[in-house]
């Protein structure tokens, strides 16, 4: 790390360039209220912060329930070296989400109001109380880091105890969240461009968060090898995106499927905005798939690296056509994010990036790792210069 | 018996007396300015609109099965027995999901405002709860807006497309959208000549949503069997290993 320090300067002129601007727009939003921090409007009332941060930020944090469920309930102990990173991208990714809410909310002092008042037929009451639990859960799950950084070896126990019940509720809820935020859109069929709207939409949602959760496990685990100066778990790393490859291909099956029953492929005839970006994002999650099949791709760090971060711009383009650019002409209205959202939105990746990297600094979160990768270790470091860095 | 709206629009006159009576009964200030604003906001909460020679209100649609109450997360919109669609700013977090879900794009949001509210015209659910009719109906100088039973009002409607088949297009308008609306419209040309969506499906659209939420109870008492019955099988399978491990 202190080998590095003029790179890292660069980094923080940039990181707080980022929250400057953010701090500035959040005084916007705090003064000027929604009218003068977004681009929002009456025929438009949901944009980037909901199509990216909330949409976008639970799919990102999907590596947890993917993983928990992969080495905790289907016991394949391989997979524990990086079952820690994504607990903790996770968590702070559901706190991220929360700041977010709490900047789009019309009312944020009243983000705690579906908990009191319910209304079972809302998606919305489903999606606030799976953000609340699944938070909680998060929580329970990272503590054990916190733990043992301190010795603190009588609530380690208890956390333990209750470990499996919390690890399959955590797996539940993340399935009802992820599929929920598709449901969301289930209820603007007229609104919502046929490229998009699909009654299978929380299907979609689910299996495509799978795959990006994978992903973002594959991009964390190679930006903390390189901020952290670890070994890269590549062998390991490389059967991950064998199984990612696997998800996506079944996410992009059912989405041809559903696009051909629904004959929605004529639409790709007609030159217009739905078409080029329905495109990219298919070809973003596509591209990466392909790629992924072929070993040499897979066992080269930096293909791998550009291959997982392929397939979460795919994912955050799928998000953003569905939470903008499928319901501009439907809703009729032109929408283009303000300055102030984007520097918010940016503001909160940033934090994100800063916080995982502190709290990887000084908790156990890739100590469990190394040793159990000892042996692959070695014979990845032959087959890989990158990794030595 | 449930209240609703006819507005006639080959009856309306465009004189926008319902606009500034909405608006003094909102306590909203209405003056020129607001008059030449074609749409509804915030602060107009109906709004006549001119398409060529014929004029359509607009305002909320008060549905018989309202999108907007089943996917409110705080149950702020309520569908009163009386028919308006009423909302409750203390409850309202501002998500806006209404604004999205609607299918008339009817709710407004006051974007300006610290401490938003939403805001939509609830057929003056205070009036009608008094027995008055609604402060719209009640300042039309020509009965082109009318309130009544929706029944009575549907009855009335036909009868007037019966005696004059000539001066209607055939249908009426929010009879059978989105499973049926509050107010309903008569007019001269097809409703879309006259500003009015005709895209909106004929169903009622919180079934759209229900049919996935009510599964809910399933996916989980099957999802939790299903898991915990691997980690079972999965789990006793190392143990045994273990076990079979040591005995060596």
């Amino acid at each position: 790390m202190k080998g590095k320090l003029p790179r890292i300067t660069v980094w923080r002129v940039i990181f707080a360039a980022i929250m400057l601007c953010g701090l500035y727009a959040t005084w916007q939003r705090v003064f000027h209220g929604l009218g003068g921090s977004t681009n929002l409007s009456d025929q438009f009332p949901w944009g980037l912060w909901i199509a990216f941060d909330v949409l976008g930020g639970v799919g990102l944090a999907a590596g947890a329930f993917t993983l928990v469920a992969t080495v905790h309930i289907f016991n394949i102990e391989k997979y524990r070296p990086v079952l820690r990173p994504a607990i903790l991208t996770a968590f702070l990714g559901y706190i991220l989400v929360t700041v977010g809410l709490l900047y789009d909310l019309g009312r944020p002092d009243r983000l705690w109001h579906p908990l009191v008042m319910w209304n079972p037929h809302s998606v919305m009451f489903e999606v606030a109380w799976c953000v609340t639990l699944y938070s909680t859960v998060l929580f329970l799950e990272f503590l054990p880091m916190v733990f043992e950084k301190f010795g603190w070896h009588k609530p380690l126990g208890w956390i333990h105890r209750i470990s499996v019940p919390l690890m399959i509720v955590g797996v539940l809820l993340s399935t009802l969240h992820q599929s929920s935020l598709g449901t969301l859109f289930l209820i603007v069929p007229e609104k919502l461009y046929p490229l998009w709207y699909s009654p299978i939409l929380p299907l979609l949602f689910f299996v495509s968060a799978i795959g990006v959760g994978l992903a973002m496990t594959i991009f964390e685990s190679w930006h903390s090898s390189r901020a952290f100066g670890r070994a890269l778990e590549l062998p390991l790393l490389a059967s991950l995106a064998r199984v990612l490859a696997v998800v996506m291909s079944v996410y992009l099956w059912i989405r041809f499927l559903d696009l051909a029953h629904r004959h929605a492929f004529s639409l790709l005839t007609e030159n217009r905005e739905e078409t080029w970006l329905f495109l990219l994002e298919i070809a973003l999650m596509a591209v990466p798939t392909v790629l992924l099949y072929q070993a040499r791709v897979r066992m080269r760090p930096g293909a791998l690296y550009a291959c997982a971060v392929m397939v979460v711009f795919g994912f955050v383009a799928n998000r953003l056509n569905v939470g903008i650019t499928g319901l501009k002409a439907g809703s009729g209205a032109a929408y283009f994010p303000r300055w102030s959202e984007i520097a918010i939105t940016l503001s909160i990746v940033a934090a994100g990036f800063a916080i995982f990297r502190v709290v990887a600094h000084y908790f156990p979160v890739f100590e469990a790792a190394s040793h159990e990768v000892k042996s692959e270790k070695t014979e990845a470091k032959e087959a890989d210069p990158v990794s030595v860095g | 018996m449930p209240k609703a709206i006819l507005y006639d629009s080959t009856l309306c006159i465009g004189c926008r007396a319902c606009e500034g009576a909405c608006a003094q009964r909102w306590g909203f200030p209405y003056n020129d300015k607001i008059a030449a604003e074609e749409k509804i906001s915030a602060h107009k909460l109906t709004a006549v609109e001119t398409h060529g020679d014929r004029f359509c209100r607009r305002l909320c649609m008060n549905c018989v099965q309202p999108t907007c109450v089943s996917v409110c997360p705080v149950g702020a919109l309520e569908k009163t027995q009386l028919g308006p669609v009423t909302y409750d700013a203390t409850k309202c977090m501002g998500c806006r999901y209404c604004m999205q879900a609607c299918p008339f794009q009817v709710p407004s949001y006051e974007w300006n405002q610290r401490l938003p509210k939403m805001r939509k015209c609830d057929m003056c659910y205070d009036r009608q709860s008094r027995g008055e009719v609604t402060a719209c109906s009640e300042v039309c100088p020509v009965g082109a807006t009318i309130t009544g039973d929706r029944d009575a009002l549907v009855a009335e409607a036909r009868q007037r497309i019966a005696a004059k088949p000539d001066a209607y297009y055939g249908k009426i308008y929010g009879l059978k959208e989105v499973g049926g609306t509050s107010v309903l419209y008569l007019s001269a040309v097809p409703f879309e000549q006259i500003g009015l969506r005709i895209a909106v499906p004929q169903e009622p659209l919180p079934e759209t949503t229900w049919r996935v939420l009510e599964l809910l109870p399933d996916v989980v008492s099957t999802g939790a069997v299903l898991l915990g019955g691997i980690w079972w099988v999965t789990n006793r399978r190392t143990e045994v290993a273990r076990k079979e491990g040591h005995g060596k």
